[in-house]
């Protein structure tokens, strides 16, 4: 179900994210472009290293030294903030920015009670007094469906079981009402049958609230299930970009159509799993032109000399030379 | 809970008893028990008294039995070097010894804890390598070496402070205090400071480490993303979970305060425990060295306990609820 | 995120030797670069080696020998360092109250210290590894005693053990000639030490028991023992030669303690501690030099080592970029 494209909440526009070394800078993020919606889902799919969850970071403006952003520009309602003093960005994020991230054990500070953790980022942003903050946080508990907050609200995290803290994860992202999520494989630590709650919560708790969410995976089944659109990343690149079930079942580029074609289906009966040779290129060794170009079946000429744009391919956008020579 | 007390009162329990051995070893094969306990002038006739008294005739186990039961009360018998009852010398100096200990203590850790605070929040700042430099200073120069600096500076040199002694004490019952008096306060400093700085620059250096390492975690990255302030982030965070490893560490390492004290006593001629050790040390004074190592087993027995207790108090990890089922 | 990796091998002869290819790789790779880096590295490392130089040739470097008595005249007592009044430039920095060459008292002084020191860490290295590499690879009750006893040797500051071992040293062998002597002292301070070691190559063997490689040497029937020496060690020397450096220090500081609490080193072979208490004596007289020189030299070599040992930590860690 896509909602008709509207103002975007959250704009990224050619973001480069590099890491300076002693033999000079790395690309990590490269001329990276998207748009979010209010009230979509975007996901996020890519392999390990391709710059997945440095997008959301560079997003946040948590990205860990000595990475920093060289280029682009992100804009959140219109307002740019990849720019914004260090106060600035404190405040934007938790109100206008939620962040939820992996580990669900490691992200609750052990000391301290849930509800102290909850009523503490609702009174950083809101101004309610601490009787209000704390009904606000049992309601929160409640919304992501945590039974009796009231009782367990008072209790610490190593209490709560993997699912039920990545519950009060997503609680403490939305205590301050925020119009963005950046959802960073909120899912890869937990259990498949917990996985699958987890998502429903987030779909439900983004059409209640309106937020925008950009849903970070690398498990396709994810994006199938949760996400109005999706972009595939590689080496850094955005090589796909469009509706989730276009882009799943009419992939344009080649890299996605290997993604999709190795994914064993349950009806098939297959011998061998099918794989793209090679493997993902190290930051170090970004082969000139387009990324995949090493590993593509298709390549041309052109491939290893221009690097392609995102194109029209149809319902989905896809970068390569493919597309603009018009052959598919 | 009590399950885990009782499980360290036995360890400490099997810590103490050990101790004893050696100590009783100490007594028994080094050097002879007679002398140990009699002195030198006792007559021969004295001796064969004692030692058919002492059961030396009877089996180790039983001889053990019968030291350990002496020690339990204080009993350790003579000084092969004064003559005097050991425990007479020992409840004697105790005081000067804890006192010195208590200050430099306190010290180490009201200075040292915010130092490793700073060093770690303004990493590559000027201000957190100087500290760093001094903390590095503070580990590579032995106690004894800052002692006699410190006597050259503010003693010889600037004659602001004594460099020997205890000064003025009072006397409250058993108890001979220096801290009442200003001439006792006055004695104390140099000292003081002496045996406080290698713990600081230690207690500068791990609270710095561990804090390094907390504001590496998944919690703070994610209490940043929530938009806490930073202050918030760094105290109201970072630091509570900084301190509880800490603690623990800081709470041992005072504990060797105690004994580190004699060489600072030794510098200082501070009139403590430590330095009856060094010279019953010097002169293979059997009895006083025995009992002395069961003393300290015994205080650090208790601060070990003390400190196990309190991590439990502070991390709510170890306070399993039986009544919470994870679901 | 990102990943560092450097630069692959320039295509080349596969004929370089190996002694050749280690040393490219060195000079290529991160810990000489983090090196060349820091200025405080170089300047310890220089120290370091301008002490070791000393006291491994103090018998040809040294101006004089303090120790041979044929030399030394009380009419040279008393000396203070050659840039002050009443000095005398054959004695650079002095001389004590029977006449020897401060100067020359300090190289063999360090001697002495570094090699206390160091025969001490290479016996705690000795013994801590061994036995973690049995706690570590045994488990099961081994282990179990092995951790205990470390737990109680840990709850005793260093002195306190080595004290009370050179005490009981006393006690046993009242007239022992210098050599027991030096060998109950390098004993006591090398037992003070070895639990550090025991603790991480444990920590590190039994994260490695469990990996296949180990696995499948015993069910092919390596001895355990040689799985353990060829295989594990190798993993686990880095942390423990950093704790190594810095515990140098720590060895040659509690030498010094000991030798000026007068129950260290024998009188007739004077350590640095040695010489920082005889000055001790004569502080109140105003001969600073005698105390002073010795103290800087030991704080020289501790801090050294020690800016050294920290160093190399901090390069050895890649998270600390």
């Amino acid at each position: 179900m896509t909602l008709p494209p509207q103002v975007p909440l959250l704009e990224v526009e050619r973001l480069r994210v590099e890491f300076p070394t002693r033999r000079g800078a790395l690309l990590a993020l490269d001329e990276v472009s998207f748009s979010i919606a209010a009230g979509e889902i975007l996901g996020v799919v890519g392999e390990s290293g391709a710059g997945k969850s440095l997008t959301g970071a560079a997003i946040i403006g948590l990205i860990e030294p000595p990475g920093r952003i060289a280029g682009g520009e992100i804009r959140l309602e219109g307002r740019r903030i990849d720019k914004l003093p260090p106060a600035e960005m404190r405040r934007v994020r938790g109100r206008q920015i939620g962040a939820i991230f992996q580990d669900p054990l490691t992200s609750l500070n052990p000391l301290y009670t849930v509800g102290h953790q909850l009523v503490q980022t609702i009174r950083t942003h809101l101004p309610l007094s601490p009787s209000q903050a704390r009904e606000r946080a049992i309601d929160l508990l409640r919304q992501t469906g945590i039974p009796a907050p009231e009782a367990r609200i008072d209790q610490y995290p190593h209490q709560f079981s993997g699912g039920m803290r990545q519950r009060v994860v997503i609680a403490l992202a939305l205590a301050a009402e925020p119009r963005l999520i950046v959802a960073d494989e909120p899912t890869t630590a937990l259990d498949v049958s917990i996985q699958a709650q987890i998502i429903f919560l987030l779909k439900r708790l983004a059409r209640e609230h309106h937020a925008a969410v950009m849903l970070v995976t690398h498990d396709m089944g994810v994006i199938a299930e949760a996400c109005d659109r999706v972009a595939v990343m590689y080496a850094g690149r955005i090589v796909e970009i469009g509706p989730v079930q276009q882009v799943i079942h009419q992939p344009a580029h080649p890299y996605t159509r290997g993604l999709m074609g190795s994914i064993p289906a349950m009806d098939e009966d297959r011998e061998r799993l099918t794989q793209i040779d090679g493997t993902m290129p190290r930051l170090n060794a970004i082969p000139s032109g387009c990324a995949f170009h090493p590993r593509c079946a298709c390549v041309m000429p052109r491939c290893r000399q221009e690097r392609p744009e995102l194109m029209d391919a149809g319902a989905t956008r896809a970068a390569c030379w493919l597309l603009a020579e018009g052959a598919v | 809970m009590l399950a885990f007390v009782i499980r360290r009162l036995v360890q400490a329990l099997v810590v103490m008893v050990s101790v004893g051995l050696i100590a009783f070893a100490l007594f028994q094969f080094v050097g002879d028990p007679v002398n140990n306990l009699m002195g030198q002038e006792a007559t021969p006739e004295q001796r064969a008294q004692l030692r058919a008294d002492l059961g030396l005739d009877q089996s180790a186990f039983v001889q053990f039995a019968r030291f350990a039961g002496n020690a339990v009360r204080g009993e350790f018998g003579l000084s092969l070097r004064q003559g005097r009852k050991v425990s007479a010398l020992i409840a004697e100096r105790l005081p000067a010894t804890l006192e010195l200990a208590f200050v430099a203590a306190v010290l180490a850790l009201v200075l040292g804890i915010p130092m490793g605070v700073v060093a770690a929040l303004r990493r590559g700042h000027p201000l957190s390598q100087a500290l760093m430099a001094f903390s590095l200073i503070g580990v590579s120069l032995p106690t004894f070496l800052i002692g006699i600096l410190l006597i050259l500076l503010f003693a010889t040199a600037l004659n602001w402070l004594p460099s020997f002694g205890r000064g003025e004490v009072v006397q409250l019952g058993f108890w001979s205090t220096g801290l009442l008096t200003v001439d006792g306060w006055r004695h104390l400093v140099l000292p003081a400071v002496t045996l406080a700085l290698f713990q600081l620059a230690l207690i500068m250096r791990l609270v710095r480490a561990e804090m390094l390492e907390v504001l590496q975690t998944d919690y703070i990255k994610f209490a940043r993303a929530r938009g806490l302030p930073e202050r918030t982030v760094h105290f109201g965070h970072a630091l509570k979970n900084t301190l509880v490893p800490v603690m623990t560490i800081t709470g041992l390492q005072l504990g060797g305060l105690i004994a580190f004290a004699l060489i600072t006593e030794t510098v200082f001629q501070w009139p403590g425990m430590g330095l009856l050790f060094v010279q019953a040390v010097q002169f293979a004074d059997i009895p006083v060295m025995a009992a002395y190592l069961c003393l300290i087993s015994l205080i650090f027995v208790v601060i070990n306990l003390v400190v196990d207790l309190l991590y439990f108090a502070v991390d709510p990890r170890l306070r399993v609820d039986r009544a919470v089922a994870a679901h | 995120m990102a990943e560092f990796v450097p630069d692959p091998q320039p295509p080349g002869p596969s004929v370089v030797p190996e002694v050749a290819g280690f040393w490219r790789r060195f000079l290529d790779g991160d810990l000489w670069y983090s090196f060349r880096q820091s200025p405080i590295a170089q300047v310890a490392s220089l120290l370091v080696l301008i002490t070791v130089f000393c006291a491994l040739f103090a018998p040809w470097v040294a101006p004089h020998d303090p120790f041979d008595l044929a030399t030394v005249e009380l009419a040279d007592a008393g000396l203070p360092p050659a840039w002050l009044d009443g000095g005398n430039a054959r004695f650079l920095l002095g001389t004590d109250e029977q006449g020897r060459d401060i100067l020359s008292a300090l190289m063999y002084g360090s001697r002495i210290s570094l090699f206390v020191g160091m025969a001490a860490v290479v016996l705690s290295l000795l013994v801590g590894v061994a036995l973690g590499l049995l706690a570590g690879f045994a488990g099961g009750y081994v282990d179990a005693f092995i951790m205990r006893v470390c737990d109680v040797m840990l709850s005793f500051p260093a002195i306190l053990v080595a004290l009370l071992i050179d005490g009981v040293g006393r006690a046993l062998f009242p007239n022992a000639h210098d050599t027991l002597a030096f060998t109950v002292l390098i004993l006591a301070i090398a037992l003070t030490g070895w639990v550090k070691y025991a603790r991480t190559v444990r920590g590190s063997t039994m994260v490695e028991r469990h990996k296949e490689y180990v696995q499948a040497a015993r069910v092919i029937g390596v001895a355990p023992w040689r799985i353990m020496g060829r295989h594990v060690l190798p993993n686990v020397m880095g942390p423990v030669l950093v704790l190594a450096t810095i515990d140098v220090a720590s060895a040659v500081i509690i030498e010094a303690t000991l030798s000026f609490l007068g129950v260290g080193v024998p009188p007739t072979s004077p350590s640095l501690g040695t010489l920082i208490r005889i000055g001790n004596d004569h502080l109140f007289s105003g001969e600073w030099w005698i105390t002073v020189f010795p103290g800087a030299m030991l704080m020289i070599i501790a801090l050294s080592v020690n800016l050294l040992g920290d160093w190399l930590r901090d390069a050895l860690n890649p998270r600390l970029l």
